[in-house]
Order: structure tokens, then C-alpha cells, then sequence
């Protein structure tokens, strides 16, 4: 495990709230992520995870409270500010979200070309050596309709990584995978984290892919409408106190 | 790859016997990379012996590793220097690396021999593929008229809902205009003959044989046609249709059937109100023209007879039937990812309105027959 005590904090999340039609999904959530750890966002179906995590990158405004990344309140800025700090964080969506019509090359090839002035045979390698990184060297061509789950997840990892973001948000890397495949991905995850220093930030609730591959986590709930632990996933399985977290961290039923 | 903000990256060529240095100074990253680009491969090509000095490099990022190691390939071979072990040089052999993987190869593309066989044999296929769904929707159709109960009755109401009373509104202003249009166009050359009289007749045959049912089955092309395709195109994307056929549920009957029996029900009605709003557009200029409303009426009962409107009615139930056969079989045979759907709702659109426009050859040649 990377040794992040002393690093600082790149995302802070202060006492957010998201409100839908004056349903209440949580509020009062504030934490923060520090450089070069993976930091895992878990709880129950329902409990707003991937709201929380459509805040973190502004695509939701939040009802109170504010986002601060790499410095900068996300949720506050516009125009070409925005852009600037949009370019430096990586999101891979919960289905991949490929774009159907063009080959995982030109995928990974997307925000080369609207961001970097690079010349085409340069986009072309930087998108190669992404799909190397992910293991997808032979799948440069294919579409995204003609290929399996697992692979989908890795090219959108890659297209995420496109720019060397110093910050990927991943929304549930392993649903849906076979135990094989999701270790796979568990152990890329904590490759780049270890190789490029990368700060990871990923919603699951696979129990598996919690304890391998995070650091730190929260741990939200649909009945509390909030965070109801924070901290290391091993040591919340061992010592939490909280009937909700116990039952999630050992499978049971909650009475 | 620290987040503090460094200086761009320079590059500097020197001299150094046969062959060339490049020195890097600061922040290789995308941003530099592409500026450096041109200039950087133009200095490393025919260099001869090809030195890259990085001692001055802070920051490496996956584009300027690639810049690079293009340089190298370009030069042939290159002597690497000052690049300290530790990140940096972590990214660059990972980079390396991921590039020294095989490409795959794309298939040759076929001779003009090839190619001609291959147009040929899709076309052929997808020929009978559209034969081989007219006999599906025909026996569903069959079975259904055996088991009138097994007809979805909510999906029928739903579908006319949507392909004829939300249409009304659109119909009406369209046939209005139409009619408007016509009879004041036709009022110019038949007033120097003193003909005006005559523009119900015109106006009249014209709308209630011909321009009523095909600008309403327009209507129901662009409309409907392609909802049905998009519908039932997602649904395919979806594996939905899979689903209902391994529920041991014809998609044919279940899907299809309400969409044809809603648009063949729809069709006359909307050519109906077409005709009726564009007679209406014409009794508003034949008024502007000083003609009271009664004669325009008299002209009609005498000059337009039933079997025109019947006539034209019957075609629209035809081109309905073609629209709804058309879309629903460019949603089921859509191909696979968002530009699928897209597609079958253009060729719905397309196949639609070219086929309204076969159909109405053949009824001009059958009507003629008839003696109608």
C-alpha cells in the first residue's frame, strides 16, 4: 500500500448535500483524498454513491455545501477555467459510455484531439501505448458493440487516462465482471496508482475489489442519507462498530 | 508528473561530429510535445548518430515519452542521456514498452471483382430478408385474424394515440396550407381564361385522389415510421427482441402487429382531415377571389364524385400498411450500437416515402384499369 498519511489532500468535499425535487439522497458528506491513494466510495444500491461521484466531477450542483479539486471549486467555476480543470481529471462511466460509432482507437483519440495540439501520428501512438496499458493492444480496431464487458471497462480506464490525468474517477469498475476479470482490473488499478501516482477515486460495492484495491474509503447509506464510516476498509471490516457496516463488510443479513 | 506548474518544454539541437544532440530542457508534456513535434522529428531525421540529452527534463508525460521514442525510430537508434532513474524513466520503459506490441493488421480490402460480389450478395440477402419478414408479418397477421384475442388491444389504442390524434394538429395545418397554396397558385394562369370557377374541381380531384393521401402518408413517414424504427431498433439493441422470442413470444405478433394495425387504421382518418382542411384552405381564397362558400360547395357535389374520396382513402390504408411494414423492419433488423438505430430510422423514413410513392404508381395503372 502506498503511504499517503502526509500527502495532501487533492479533493475536498465539504458538508455536501444533494437534493433531487426536494428528496433529500445525503447530506452533511465531507472528506477529503489525498495524492496518490485509491479512495473507495461504498455502500448498499440506492444510497447515492454515483450522485456522489456525478458532484465530485460537476456534472450534479449540489444543494449545499462545496467540492474543491486540485485547489479549485469545481462547482463554482465556468467557461475556460473549467475546460482547464476538466482536462486534468479522467472519468470512466459505469457502462464504459464508448462512444458506439468509432473504434477504441478514435475513442482514445477524442480528447487528444480536442485538447492537445498533437499531430495525428502522434495521437495515434499516445492511444496505443493507453490500450498497451490496459492490455487492449490487439482490440485497436474493434468497436465497442464488438467487444465483451470486461474489455469495455479497460478502454474506458484507458480513454480516462488519456491525458495522464493526475486524478481518475472510476464508477464501479467491477459490476458486472466475472471474479477473474474484476481482479484483473483490481490489480491495474493499483498498478497505475503505484506506477503513475495517480490518485483513484472509485465507487463499488464489491466487497472483493474494497479490500484490494482501496486505501481509505466512505461509506454511505440509504437510511442515514450520509456518511456513516470513514477510514480503512480492512481495519472498518474488523473494528466498526456500526451494525450497517459490520453487515456489509461480512455479507449478513441486517436484522 | 508533479502538479506544480513548471516551465514548457525547450529543445535544443547541436552538432556533435557526424550526428546530432537534441537537448530537452523542462516540462515535457502533451502541451510541449505538440509544439515540439515537427521541428523535433525534422532535426532527428538523416541526423545521422542521434544523442537525446533529458538531464534537463522535470515533468514526463505519456505524449512526451511517445515524442521520444518516435525520435529514436525516426533516428534509427539513439544514445539516451541525463534521464535519471526513478518516474521518469519508469514512464518511458512502460511507454516503450505498450508500443512494442503488435498491431493488429486490418484485413486487405477486397479486388473491384470482390467488392461487386460482396454489394451483390448483401443486397441479395437483404432482399430476402425483407420477402422473408413480409411472410412472417403475414402469418402473424393470418394467426391473428384465427385468435382476434390474442391482439394486444391497449397497444393498439396507444400506437393510434400517438401515430394518429397527436398528428391531427400537424395534418390539419399542413392540408390547410396545402390547399391555400394550390388555389392560389392555380387562380393566376385559370383567371386570364376567366376560369376561376374551375379551382374547386382542380383543387378538389387533386387533393381527395392524389396530394391528400400522399402528404399525410408523408406525415406518417416522418412521424411514425421513424419511431417505430427507433422504437423497436433500440429494443433489438437491447436484446429486448431476444427476450420476447425466448419467452416463446413472436415479436412479429407482439410487436409488430399493433404498430400495423395502428398505422393502416390512422392513415384514412389523417387523409381525410387532410383533404378536408386543404378544402377548407381552398374555400379561403376562392372567397378572397369574390366566390360565396355555397358555390365552391356546388361546384364540388357536382364535379367530385364518392369513388375519388374512397378511392384516395383506400390508397392511404395501403401506404399505411407499407409505412408500418417499412419502419418495424428497419428496427428489427437494426444493426448493433447507437449509429444502428440512427440508421434504421433514416432508411425507415427513406423506405417509406419511396415506397408510398411505388405504391401510388400502382394504384394510378389499377384505378386506370378499373375505369375509377
Amino acid at each position: 500500500m502506498v503511504e499517503t498519511r502526509d500527502a495532501e489532500a487533492v479533493i475536498r468535499v465539504r458538508d455536501l448535500a444533494a437534493r433531487f425535487d426536494g428528496r433529500t439522497i445525503f447530506e452533511r458528506v465531507s472528506f477529503e483524498v489525498r495524492r496518490g491513494e485509491v479512495f473507495v466510495i461504498l455502500g448498499g444500491s440506492g444510497c447515492g454513491k454515483s450522485t456522489l461521484l456525478k458532484h465530485m466531477i460537476g456534472l450534479y450542483e449540489p444543494a449545499e455545501g462545496g467540492i474543491e479539486i486540485l485547489g479549485e471549486r469545481i462547482d463554482r467555476m465556468q467557461g475556460a477555467a473549467r475546460t482547464a480543470l476538466l482536462r486534468r481529471i479522467g472519468v470512466m462511466w459505469q457502462s464504459g459510455a464508448l462512444f458506439g460509432s468509432s473504434t477504441l482507437q478514435e475513442n482514445i483519440e477524442v480528447p487528444l484531439e480536442e485538447h492537445t495540439g498533437l499531430p495525428p501520428e502522434a495521437r495515434a501512438l499516445v492511444a496505443r501505448v493507453k490500450l498497451g496499458l490496459v492490455g487492449l493492444s490487439d482490440a485497436a480496431g474493434r468497436l465497442p458493440a464488438e467487444i465483451s464487458g470486461g474489455m469495455a471497462k479497460r478502454a474506458g480506464i484507458a480513454r480516462a487516462m488519456a491525458l495522464d490525468p493526475p486524478i481518475l474517477f472510476l464508477d464501479e469498475p467491477s459490476a458486472g465482471l466475472d471474479p477473474i476479470t474484476s481482479a484483473g482490473l483490481d490489480a491495474l488499478i493499483r498498478q497505475l496508482a503505484r506506477d503513475l501516482g495517480t490518485t483513484f477515486v472509485v465507487v463499488t460495492h464489491e466487497l472483493q475489489s474494497i479490500l484490494a484495491i482501496g486505501d481509505r474509503c466512505i461509506m454511505l447509506d440509504k437510511e442515514a442519507r450520509g456518511m456513516i464510516a470513514e477510514g480503512d476498509p480492512r481495519r472498518l471490516r474488523e473494528e466498526s462498530e456500526n451494525p450497517v457496516v459490520r453487515a456489509f463488510f461480512r455479507r449478513e443479513v441486517l436484522s | 508528473m508533479s502538479e506544480n506548474a513548471t516551465n514548457p518544454a525547450v529543445m535544443e539541437t547541436r552538432a556533435e561530429g557526424t550526428g546530432r544532440i537534441l537537448l530537452f530542457r523542462g516540462a515535457l508534456d502533451a502541451t510541449a510535445a505538440a509544439r515540439l513535434w515537427p521541428e523535433a522529428l525534422r532535426a532527428a531525421r538523416g541526423a545521422g548518430p542521434l544523442r537525446l540529452d533529458l538531464s534537463g527534463v522535470t515533468q514526463l508525460d505519456t505524449a512526451g515519452a511517445v515524442l521520444l521514442l518516435r525520435l529514436e525510430a525516426v533516428a534509427g537508434r539513439a544514445e539516451w542521456q541525463g534521464l535519471p532513474p526513478g518516474p521518469l524513466q519508469a514512464l518511458l520503459d512502460r511507454t516503450r514498452e505498450a508500443l512494442a506490441k503488435p498491431v493488429p493488421r486490418p484485413p486487405a480490402p477486397l479486388p473491384f471483382l470482390g467488392r461487386v460480389g460482396e454489394a451483390v450478395w448483401n443486397q441479395g440477402r437483404q432482399a430476402l430478408t425483407r420477402i422473408a419478414f413480409l411472410g412472417e408479418a403475414l402469418v402473424a397477421g393470418f394467426g391473428t385474424l384465427r385468435h382476434p384475442w390474442r391482439l394486444r388491444g391497449s397497444e393498439v389504442l396507444r400506437h393510434l394515440d400517438e401515430a394518429g390524434l397527436r398528428a391531427f394538429g400537424l395534418t390539419a395545418l399542413l392540408g390547410f396550407l396545402i390547399g391555400l397554396i394550390l388555389a392560389f397558385q392555380s387562380s393566376i394562369p385559370m383567371r386570364q381564361f376567366g376560369a376561376e370557377i374551375f379551382i374547386p374541381n382542380l383543387v378538389g380531384i387533386s387533393l381527395l385522389r392524389e396530394l391528400g393521401p400522399l402528404m399525410a402518408a408523408v406525415i406518417l413517414a416522418g412521424r411514425t415510421g421513424s419511431a417505430y424504427a427507433a422504437e423497436l431498433g433500440t429494443m433489438t439493441v437491447n436484446e429486448e427482441i431476444d427476450a420476447l422470442r425466448i419467452m416463446g413470444i413472436d415479436p412479429i405478433a407482439w410487436l409488430v402487429l399493433p404498430r400495423l394495425l395502428a398505422a393502416m387504421l390512422v392513415m384514412p382518418v389523417l387523409s381525410l382531415l387532410m383533404d378536408l382542411s386543404g378544402l377548407l384552405g381552398m374555400t379561403t381564397v376562392m372567397m378572397t377571389l369574390g366566390f360565396p362558400p355555397i358555390a365552391v360547395i356546388h361546384q364540388l357535389q357536382a364535379w367530385v364524385r364518392l369513388k375519388d374520396l374512397i378511392g384516395g382513402l383506400a390508397k392511404a390504408a395501403a401506404f399505411g400498411l407499407a409505412i408500418g411494414l417499412v419502419g418495424c423492419r428497419a428496427g428489427l433488423s437494426a444493426g448493433r450500437g447507437p449509429r444502428a438505430v440512427g440508421d434504421a430510422a433514416t432508411s425507415a423514413v427513406v423506405g417509406g416515402i419511396v415506397s408510398i410513392v411505388v405504391l401510388d404508381g400502382i394504384f394510378a395503372v389499377l384505378f386506370f384499369r378499373l375505369g375509377w
